[in-house]
């Protein structure tokens, strides 16, 4: 283990792989420096875990109806209780966190790059180029995000998927724009002068150099940003556009228990408390991140 | 054979004209100094060379060849540059390897890991420090490993935007040494920008001495240290650099 820490830290490393391992290991170091971020990095990791294992996690069929055993309070046999059909609500938190750690997925992997693309030419191309796409992302970003989506969704239709893209098409300007800034801070620096002094072509500057030093600040924006997306999804849920009964969307089951909030409070506060805790644990985690990352202070370290 | 030679250059910045029909001649294998005080358009005059001032009218011409106004891949294995500021020159994501192979991708040279080497132990730089970032480097290093990435391509007109002012006295002096053995050992052309005369008592042949986009003197460096100027604006320099030094 020590052999392996020496390697890692070494101040002169033999191989670009070793380079980068030793440059990750500093930052996980860091990160791990910061309480909140590591029970951030705790709580992203158990979601994932529960997502996974969701099977074997789950006491009950999160499906199986059982009318007999309806609106039963938390006890030994359902952990969290029942809901108005008899469905164990832990088994349903649990599943649930499959659909959100999907949304989530989907939306980074869906938004993220096409903002990151979208900012980076913005930026480096200037001129008309830059002012016809940051028109389309000022329109986009000009409209309530939550409204946009719903706008969506009802033309095309209500369904996870639906709602997934909704989100996708809401997101992406916040990240055009953070790396449309952050291209124009590194546009005229002279690392990138010295590149095109070699015979660099633009794609090859953007590609290789640019688009690099954009993504920390990516990375931080949208792990902050995965709390407002599953709030997102979860509103989109609740009034019923989101994911469609009987999949156990966290949204949608805090929409059913609306209606026995005052006798029956756990089926309603159940996947509220999951939704706030990951929700909680991405804010942390780009917090850290943020710290860690930051070109301008965490790199020094 | 000159190596460069500039005739009526007027280099602008939008509608901001910065110089004044600048003229020099350089031969192959000098070493010239552009001088003057801050805003007197020498470091422009390198950027137009360079092709990162793209905004001008007259001639530059390389090696006997017209220059064309943006960059391009066979002007960049003729001619590169080395700028000011370590801390601002090198990608702060890339190693040094990274950095110095760079060049050999975009002009697909082989014999990448060779030829690095060979550029490392060229300005001094132990193989050690092959797979570190700028950050775990001293700035004399770093301004190392930005001349290093100057020479990859084995030009044969290196253009110095101030090499040393970002650095320490002591730093300084070795950078100064290391660029006075590189051109003796690859016979380069030096055109250096500065405002450090002693620099270019070290360093160089003859001086042009510009003020407000204009080259109102060219003297050898015999001149200089004779105190033999003839402008009273390039007296006046002189006084002010022995001042400072002293």
């Amino acid at each position: 283990m020590a052999t392996l820490r020496d390697w890692l830290i070494d101040d002169s490393p033999a191989s670009p792989m070793q380079a980068r391992l030793g440059r990750l290991y500093r930052i996980l170091g860091a990160l791990m420096h910061n309480p909140l971020a590591v029970v951030g990095a705790i709580i992203i990791v158990a979601l994932i875990l529960a997502a996974l294992f969701a099977p074997w996690l789950a006491t009950h069929d999160p499906l199986r109806q059982a009318l007999a055993e309806r609106l039963l309070p938390p006890s030994a046999a359902h952990w969290m209780g029942t809901d108005e059909l008899g469905r164990d609500i832990w088994s349903r938190v649990v599943y649930g966190a499959r659909i959100t750690l999907v949304i989530v997925a989907l939306v980074a992997v869906l938004a993220a790059p096409a903002g990151l693309i979208i900012g980076v030419v913005s930026g480096y191309c200037g001129g008309w180029v830059d002012r016809v796409l940051m028109g389309i992302t000022d329109i986009f970003l000009s409209l309530p995000k939550l409204i946009l989506a719903l706008a969506f969704v009802a033309a095309l239709g209500p369904g996870i998927e639906n709602a997934i893209i909704a989100i996708a098409i809401t997101s992406w300007p916040g990240y055009a724009r953070v790396a449309r800034a952050e291209t124009l801070t590194f546009k005229n620096s002279e690392f990138i002068a010295a590149v095109r002094l070699l015979g660099a072509s633009s794609l090859r500057v953007n590609l290789g150099h640019v688009l690099p030093l954009c993504t920390s600040s990516m990375i931080i924006r949208v792990t902050l940003d995965m709390a407002g997306i599953i709030l997102t999804a979860a509103g989109l849920g609740f009034i019923g556009l989101g994911a469609q009964p009987p999949l156990p969307e966290w949204g949608a089951m805090i929409s059913r228990g609306r209606s026995f909030i005052l006798d029956q409070w756990w089926v309603a506060t159940m996947p509220g408390f999951a939704i706030i805790l990951v929700s909680l644990g991405f804010c942390f985690l780009g917090d850290g991140l943020r710290d860690v990352l930051d070109p301008k202070s965490g790199e020094q370290r | 054979m000159t190596a460069l030679s500039l005739k009526d250059l007027d280099i602008s910045y939008g509608d901001t004209q910065i110089t004044h029909k600048v003229s020099l001649d350089i031969a192959e294998g000098e070493s010239f100094a552009l001088v003057g005080e801050s805003g007197s358009g020498k470091s422009t005059v390198l950027k137009a060379i360079a092709g990162l001032a793209s905004q001008w009218t007259g001639e530059i011409l390389v090696l006997g060849k017209p220059r064309s106004h943006g960059v391009d891949r066979d002007f960049s294995r003729v001619c590169q540059m080395v700028f000011q500021d370590p801390y601002g020159s090198l990608h702060p994501r890339k190693t040094v390897d990274a950095t110095l192979g760079e060049a050999l991708t975009i002009h697909g040279i082989g014999d990448r890991s060779t030829r690095v080497e060979e550029v490392m132990a060229s300005v001094g730089l132990d193989r050690k420090f092959r797979f570190r970032f700028p950050h775990q480097l001293s700035g004399g290093q770093r301004q190392r490993v930005a001349i290093a990435r100057a020479l990859m391509l084995k030009p044969k007109i290196l253009l110095l935007d101030e090499p040393t002012s970002a650095l320490d006295v002591s730093v300084q002096a070795e950078i100064l040494n290391l660029l006075k053995r590189l051109r003796r050992e690859q016979n380069l052309t030096f055109l250096l920008v500065t405002h450090n005369l002693p620099v270019v008592s070290f360093l160089c042949d003859r001086l042009a001495v510009m003020r407000q986009g204009r080259i109102i003197e060219v003297a050898s460096v015999d001149e200089l240290k004779h105190g033999d100027l003839r402008e009273p604006y390039s007296r006046e320099l002189m006084q002010i650099s022995a001042a400072h030094a002293t």
